[in-house]
């Protein structure tokens, strides 16, 4: 248990992980926008595609591990495009039996649906999970949000909040551990029965766990007190973090290639739906 | 004539209970502490012992007495933040456990945590954090994840984040109460190198015998008051007064007054293993 990793970074060495993590934040938003709403024929899909599996190899990270990280999706993958291949009709009739009909359009809207989920989540999980820390990610967005402080947004308080969060994943899962070997001693049985059951059975690992969790919140505020925490105010920070000319550079390129995919849509080469 | 460090003037404390009775902890108590001791606070449970380090720290305040750090009245209420702030700088606090001290999930950023608090200039930490995690034989471990590292090493860790705001006074409450024998060690040292090296004020609340004969003075409280203040071996010389505390005496001091009772002459008082074998060796005369 006490092997459990905080998120799912993959330490190495790449361009991808050199970047801030400010500016990995920005680019996935903008690889979101245009996953989700710039591919529209088979050219731009094609270059979604082409970009998610450059983005793995620039990344350095092996295809095992994304492979393993689209695992949970799969499902969802396959009903959408399932749904797709049935539910689209379209001009091009492929399969017709009884009220079942396949058109070409269906098919491709399947296609594009696949690869649009994949550059989602590659996109995702590449700039913000595989190549950045939690706790990198925290600071860069407490960074970016830090304007809405103006506005009186705890802004520092949320991403402290956060981070202790993060902190303490690995010590509670320790303790469930802990509680549950002692419940188990003790005759408890969390592996059969039926669902209410098992979830019944639960109930004395719980209610423990949750008297703990109060118990460190506290100590932790009084040494965290004891060390001077006292919010923002006069905070500074070991790193600073000052942006390179690659970060802006990365940054336009990303721009860049949402343009093109714009420009290949208004062009209409390809198939587009 | 100069101020001692700390100062604690007939100070009071009591907790409520669920009917709202005062039950007092801390009765009337003063006490001298100076600069660069090596001060044990003994004492068995409910003795008053952890709630007098957390007055120190103004965690809680007395409700009556005074306590001075360097001249300055802590219980004043007007006190600015900045104030408030600066002393908990300079008498730092070491907790029972270290899990719930460490704030990051990068050890370097957890020592970092103080300093970065007190607003110092990123280049100053940098510099401090490497320091302090020499200082208490960390340096290895500082991209290191805190949940990885065994008992001792947090509790170090936590030392260095505490060292890292460069503190004149640190409080162990109980530091080693829940780690194994080689953590205690481990930690332990390090307390003793604060002390001798750095000359920082250690004021360590145990309930361990053997970590009180490490320190130069041993200050024993029974329900809220001091019962005993002395050198190590003075206070342990009275074993039959310690029992009636709830305290016991390390083995080798126990020793020496079993013998004695037999009728064997030794003079002279021990505290330590060391001490023991030498006053044993003098009496059979072999110096």
């Amino acid at each position: 248990m006490k092997n459990i990793a905080l998120g799912q970074y993959y330490p190495a060495k790449s361009p991808i992980h050199r970047l801030d993590p400010r500016i990995k934040v920005i680019l996935a938003i903008l690889y979101i926008v245009c996953a989700t709403f710039l591919g529209k024929n088979m050219i731009s899909f094609g270059l979604l595609l082409l970009s998610a599996f450059l983005l793995i190899l620039l990344g350095r990270i092996p295809m095992k591990t994304v492979l393993r990280g689209i695992m949970p999706v799969l499902f969802v993958m396959a009903f959408a495009a399932l749904f797709q291949i049935f539910g689209k009709s379209g001009e091009i009739l492929l399969f017709e039996w009884k009220f079942i009909h396949i058109y070409l359009e269906g098919i491709l809207a399947a296609v594009f649906m696949v690869v649009r989920i994949f550059a989602l989540i590659v996109g995702t999980t590449i700039f913000l999970t595989y190549t950045t820390t939690p706790i990198e990610l925290t600071d860069a967005i407490e960074d970016l949000l830090s304007p809405l402080k103006k506005l009186k947004v705890p802004v520092h308080d949320f991403a402290m909040m956060m981070t202790l969060a993060l902190r303490f994943i690995p010590t509670l899962v320790e303790e469930t551990d802990k509680i549950m070997t002692a419940q188990k001693a003790r005759g408890a049985d969390f592996t059969t029965g039926s669902i209410i059951e098992r979830a019944k059975a639960l109930i004395p690992v719980l209610i423990p766990l949750i008297v703990s969790a109060i118990r460190h919140a506290v100590e932790l505020a009084v040494a965290m007190e004891c060390r001077c925490y006292h919010g923002d105010g006069v905070r500074t920070r070991m790193t600073v973090r000052h942006l390179r000319v690659t970060d802006f550079v990365v940054l336009l390129l990303m721009i860049g290639f949402g343009a093109s995919l714009v420009w290949f849509n208004i062009l209409g080469i390809g198939f587009s739906l | 004539m100069d101020l001692p460090f700390i100062k604690v003037e007939n100070i009071s404390y009591s907790y409520r209970d669920e009917d709202g009775a005062a039950i007092p902890v801390i009765r009337d108590l003063s006490l001298e502490i100076e600069k660069g001791e090596f001060v044990a606070v003994l004492g068995h449970n409910g003795s008053g012992k952890s709630t007098f380090a957390k007055l120190l720290n103004m965690i809680l305040t007395p409700k009556s007495g005074k306590i001075y750090i360097d001249g300055k009245d802590i219980t004043d209420e007007n006190m600015s933040e900045e104030e408030v702030f600066s002393l908990r700088r300079r008498v730092g606090m070491v907790f029972q456990n270290p899990d719930n001290q460490l704030v990051a999930t990068v050890v370097e950023d957890d020592v970092a945590f103080g300093p970065e608090n007190l607003g110092v200039p990123s280049a100053e930490i940098r510099k401090r954090v490497d320091d302090a995690l020499a200082t208490v034989g960390m340096s290895k471990y500082a991209k290191h994840e805190p949940h990885r590292l065994s008992g001792g090493q947090k509790q170090r860790v936590a030392i260095a984040g505490i060292i890292a705001m460069l503190p004149e006074c640190i409080i162990f409450d109980e530091s080693t109460a829940m780690l194994d024998p080689i953590g205690r060690k481990e930690v332990l040292a390090t307390v003793k190198k604060l002390n001798s090296e750095m000359g920082i004020t250690v004021i360590m609340i145990t309930h361990y015998m053997d970590e009180a004969a490490m320190a130069k003075r041993v200050i024993v409280l029974n329900d809220g008051r001091i019962a005993l203040d002395g050198a190590p071996a003075e206070v342990f010389e009275r074993e039959e007064e310690l029992r009636s505390y709830g305290l016991d005496v390390p083995q080798c001091t126990s020793l020496i007054h079993e013998l004695r009772r037999c009728g064997v002459r030794l003079d002279g008082s021990c505290s330590t293993p060391e001490e023991c074998a030498s006053l044993i060796a003098r009496a059979l005369g072999k110096e």
